[in-house]
């Protein structure tokens, strides 16, 4: 556990999830199992009913990086993103009875981002740091009402109640925050 | 083609957290694939819930819990790693219905059976797993209103086709409207073309004609 417990540079995690889809490398994914795995237990605890439950969709979530570490598409978002996603989606299928839709980039009706792709595995390091710094600064019940909606599946008008504060309170408290966030990225140091 | 009308942070907020209703979710999605500005947006969302995934406090894995993946990673190989090359297949027009819009109906506009709704309007009821939405294919005939109507709850209308004004507001291919209960107004179909959209309400709308009223029970809107 004692290699487990260090950090990862956004780096290093983008260099072994490149190991991982390219070559297979079993050693460079239990790093990442190591550091990763411990985290989604945590978001799946945040629904499941009991640990076992968390444990099951933690590996179905890993088992998933392994299976399509070589799709990984770094101008989405960096490793924890793509994370995020695959353990959100799954999450989804095990405690929503309906289904969340997605649109397909391979669709002949998409329309594509004509932006240049630049640096993407460069500009996502740059960027991911950008917006942790930017994280940092937003005030406290703006980060908390990320974190609500994020990780405990409550809606808007749920929290609204629960912090005992207007529905419109929300709504601005997320604007203000996502503003804030966009502004700093845009912001090339 | 640029879209000018866009999702809300809060509703795109939902939608990247995976808490929102299938049928919302669908009109999200129907305009994420038609706007990639939007797309920009959702995808900061989700870096963002990356770094909270990642200062998440580490539930300690079970006990013997990387053995066990170890074991499956290794009777798993032989899977293919590399993505399968997902090719669509030659299409000479582009469909009107983007996906995932166009699955869920199972095929484009020309292939659709449209169910009359009286004056000129059809529509196409869309079945989704969600009881608390509806989700439904309108198409509005070119020049005409949709009767002036205020809302129960939520409507979320994108615009595949042809375009409708809503008082100053041009909403044409892309844009995505989110109405709520403060809102009574009166869209009407630009003059060029029918107008196909998406809608998804959460509650009857509240037409401000009585005899709509009467008949609407029957039309299922």
């Amino acid at each position: 556990m004692g290699e487990a417990a260090r950090e990862l540079t956004k780096d290093e995690v983008a260099k072994l999830l490149v190991a991982v889809g390219r070559d297979r490398d079993v050693e460079a994914f239990e790093r990442l199992f190591r550091y990763y795995g411990p985290r989604v237990k945590a978001y799946m605890a945040r629904l499941a009913h009991n640990s076992q439950a968390a444990e099951e969709l933690m590996q179905e979530t890993m088992m998933t990086v392994w299976n399509k570490a070589a799709q990984f598409d770094p101008s989405r978002g960096n490793v924890a993103t793509w994370i995020f996603t695959i353990a959100r989606n799954l999450r989804v299928d095990a405690y929503r009875k309906d289904r969340r839709p997605d649109f397909d980039p391979n669709d002949p009706a998409f329309v594509p981002d004509n932006a240049a792709a630049a640096d993407a595995a460069f500009e996502n390091v740059q960027e991911a740091e950008r917006l942790r710094r930017a994280m940092e600064e937003l005030p406290e019940e703006q980060l908390q009402l990320l974190k609500l909606s994020f990780f405990d599946d409550r809606s808007h008008s749920t929290i609204a109640e629960q912090l005992n504060i207007p529905l419109g309170t929300v709504k601005s408290r997320i604007r203000l925050a996502f503003a804030k966030l966009r502004t700093a990225l845009e912001e090339k140091a | 083609m640029m879209v000018a009308h866009h999702i809300s942070d809060e509703l795109l907020l939902s939608y990247a957290s995976g808490n929102l209703a299938e049928g919302w979710s669908l009109a999200v999605a129907t305009h994420l694939a038609l706007c990639p500005a939007c797309r920009h947006r959702l995808f900061l969302m989700e870096k963002t819930a990356g770094q909270l995934l990642v200062d998440l406090a580490p539930e300690p894995a079970a006990d013997g819990s990387w053995e066990r993946m170890l074991a499956r990673i290794q009777s798993a190989e032989g899977t293919p790693t590399s993505q399968p090359v997902a090719v669509s297949p030659a299409c000479d027009e582009i469909p009107i219905l983007p996906d995932p819009l166009r699955t869920y109906l199972g095929g484009d506009v020309t292939s659709l059976k449209w169910i009359p709704l009286g004056r000129g309007a059809y529509h196409i009821p869309i079945p989704t797993m969600d009881r608390k939405t509806k989700a439904r294919l309108l198409r509005i005939p070119a020049g005409k209103p949709v009767p002036e109507h205020g809302h129960g709850g939520r409507e979320l209308t994108v615009v595949l086709t042809g375009s409708f004004r809503d008082g100053e507001e041009l909403f044409a291919r892309g844009d995505i409207e989110e109405a709520d209960t403060s809102l009574t107004h009166q869209p009407i179909a630009t003059p060029e073309q029918d107008c196909i959209c998406l809608a998804v309400t959460d509650a009857p709308l509240r037409f401000s004609n009585w005899l709509l009223r009467l008949v609407q029970p029957a039309l299922g809107i």
